[in-house]
């Protein structure tokens, strides 16, 4: 056994028993970040407390929330909303948080793509950032499922129809998903399941894991410039902070962080007050019915984009194209040839390339949002879907040709 | 002796491994056969639907295994098609009323005798036959038997096997 002396204070002890304080000095006093990022650095951390939010807000509506078909409406618009005291502030927290914790993924995801933070090196906080938005996406539909609605139901109708494999007709796995011949109790209990304990669990483990992923290859800068971190990191130690490209995460990043969270909080908190309704869907107001499909069904904002590529094909086809839409980004890294890892607007045409990705995907999720019968927006709806689904090999062609920048790093 | 150790770990991995092995795939059944429909969920697959009271181009929708399913008695212009169930002289058109793209209820459109699907802009006949957008394959008709003037759902007859043979339904 290791010798233990007697210690003075607690910190001393836990250090003995735990290492504690090598593990503040490799996690946070001399976890090295460069000085040269802007504020969109910070938004790993405004999504880990965004995570926080909805596992506190979770927890409480979780205490009434019943997962039976015949309960679990009623447990959510009546017992949650009217009944329990501060109910209505956990699910609009909730509510919010769910959406707003899709914005800001997609705001973390473009500042990797436009830096190319997830270039040699990399790849892994990129794959698995990429994982965690899978997770992400499961768990805001298995979600979604949960208050029993109409929406709940029909796109629980929908999303598990995509199994039955297009033209395989695979309608057996479609009922061993459900577990029934349509959504049901099954249904409602294994994604209640999945909500709750299956998929927080893949997402903190993955969250872990991509933490974990930056130690080594460390957060890429606005330059991206090649930092010796070992130098400059001696040379803070040294107390030459002016003169060092790198700060400690904690407390001097930290402190950035928290600041931008604190923004961030402002207006996260006056939607979940004031403007609450913009994450809750109308439709989903009214119970499940199996008998009934709403006039026009679509899925929340963030997933407009996928859906609206799913929809102008024909059901394989569609079905392809969805499939290559939620797995494509998977590749960015292996499809970007290019050595450079400079922000877009020092990389030529992979500007013009990053900025036509942008707006083809704000145009596929307003297209995804109308309904399917005027024929002008299905074209664009086409027109958009065929240009993303371009955009891969345009962007492995371009990156092939592009010339290696010199940087005055 | 060192040669001779070697030999008991590697034989040790093994057997863990072959143990490991089944209890996995025995696992699996488990969790398979766990997420199967149950018994009671399967049992309840009957409905029986009463025909006689039907009116000309007026859909009913009846409930079968959660499903919706279309019952529209065609109107001596609408035309006959070889997916019509032929009760005494009336025709009907009887499927699940799900559409065969991703599954949502199409609408019936009474003046233009046809399912307009509001999900993907998939549309029908009124025999079921896919004539617009995405759905790959006509309305499915559900098992039946005819029985008098009424309709037995989920039970096979003659009627049925004869379409299912001819592929007319999948």
């Amino acid at each position: 056994m290791a010798h233990f002396e007697k210690a003075k204070n607690l910190n001393e002890w836990l250090d003995q028993r735990l290492a504690i304080n090598t593990l503040k000095r490799v996690l946070n006093t001399e976890y090295w970040i460069p000085k040269d990022i802007n504020f969109l650095w910070a938004m790993g951390m405004v999504l880990a407390a965004t995570f926080g939010m909805l596992v506190l807000s979770g927890i409480f509506l979780l205490m009434y929330y019943k997962p039976d078909t015949n309960l679990a409406f009623d447990s959510v618009n009546y017992t949650i909303m009217s009944e329990v005291g501060y109910g209505w502030f956990w699910r609009h927290i909730h509510g919010v948080g769910a959406s707003i914790v899709f914005l800001i993924i997609y705001i973390h995801m473009f500042t990797g793509i436009y830096y190319g933070s997830y270039k040699k090196g990399r790849e892994l906080i990129w794959l698995s950032g990429m994982g965690l938005f899978v997770a992400f996406s499961a768990e805001a539909f298995s979600g979604y499922m949960l208050p029993w609605g109409q929406m709940s139901y029909w796109a629980g109708m929908v999303i598990t129809n995509l199994f039955s494999g297009g033209s395989l007709e695979l309608n057996g796995l479609v009922e061993w998903i459900r577990g029934d011949y349509v959504p049901g109790d099954a249904f409602l209990t294994r994604f209640f399941m999945l909500h709750v304990l299956l998929l927080p669990l893949v997402i903190i483990g993955l969250i872990v894991l991509h933490f974990g992923t930056l130690r080594i290859p460390h957060v890429n800068n606005q330059e991206g410039a090649e930092i010796d971190f070992k130098e400059a990191a001696d040379l803070w130690k040294a107390g030459k902070k002016k003169e060092s490209k790198v700060i400690p995460f904690s407390p001097v990043f930290l402190s950035k962080d928290i600041f931008v969270m604190g923004v961030y909080f402002i207006l996260f908190f006056y939607l979940v007050f004031y403007n609450f309704n913009f994450a809750m869907d109308p439709v989903n107001f009214d119970p499940a019915d199996g008998l009934k499909t709403p006039a026009h069904i679509y899925p929340e904002w963030y997933f407009l984009w996928s859906y609206e590529i799913l929809r102008p094909f024909g059901k394989d086809a569609g079905l392809i194209a969805f499939a290559i839409a939620q797995l494509a980004l998977f590749f960015l890294p292996f499809i970007d040839r290019s050595p450079n890892v400079a922000p877009a607007h020092k990389r030529g045409l992979f500007q013009v390339w990053f900025w036509v990705l942008i707006i083809d995907m704000i145009a596929l999720t307003a297209m995804g949002k109308l309904p399917p019968t005027d024929p002008t927006f299905a074209f664009i709806g086409l027109v958009s879907a065929w240009t993303f689904l371009a955009l891969g090999p345009i962007l492995f062609i371009i990156t092939m040709f592009e010339k290696k920048i010199e940087k005055g790093a | 002796m060192k040669e001779n150790e070697k030999d008991r770990r590697d034989f040790m991995g093994m057997a863990l491994g072959a143990c490991a092995a089944v209890g996995g795939v025995g696992a699996l059944y488990a969790a398979k056969r766990t997420w199967d429909p149950l018994p009671s969920v399967k049992a309840a697959g009957f409905t029986t639907i009463d025909l006689s009271g039907a009116q000309e181009n007026v859909l009913n929708i009846e409930k079968w295994r959660g499903k919706p399913i279309f019952v529209l008695k065609k109107s001596a212009d609408m035309k006959a098609d070889e997916r019509d169930i032929v009760i005494g002289s009336d025709r009907f058109h009887v499927s699940i009323g799900l559409c065969t793209h991703l599954g949502c209820i199409p609408a019936y459109e009474k003046d233009q005798h046809k399912f307009k699907c509001a999900c993907h802009g998939g549309e029908f006949d009124a025999s079921g036959h896919q004539i617009f957008g995405p759905p790959p394959s006509p309305l499915v008709i559900p098992p039946f038997k005819i029985d008098g003037t009424k309709l037995v759902l989920g039970e096979s007859g003659p009627e049925y096997q004869k379409m299912l043979d001819a592929g007319i339904t999948a």
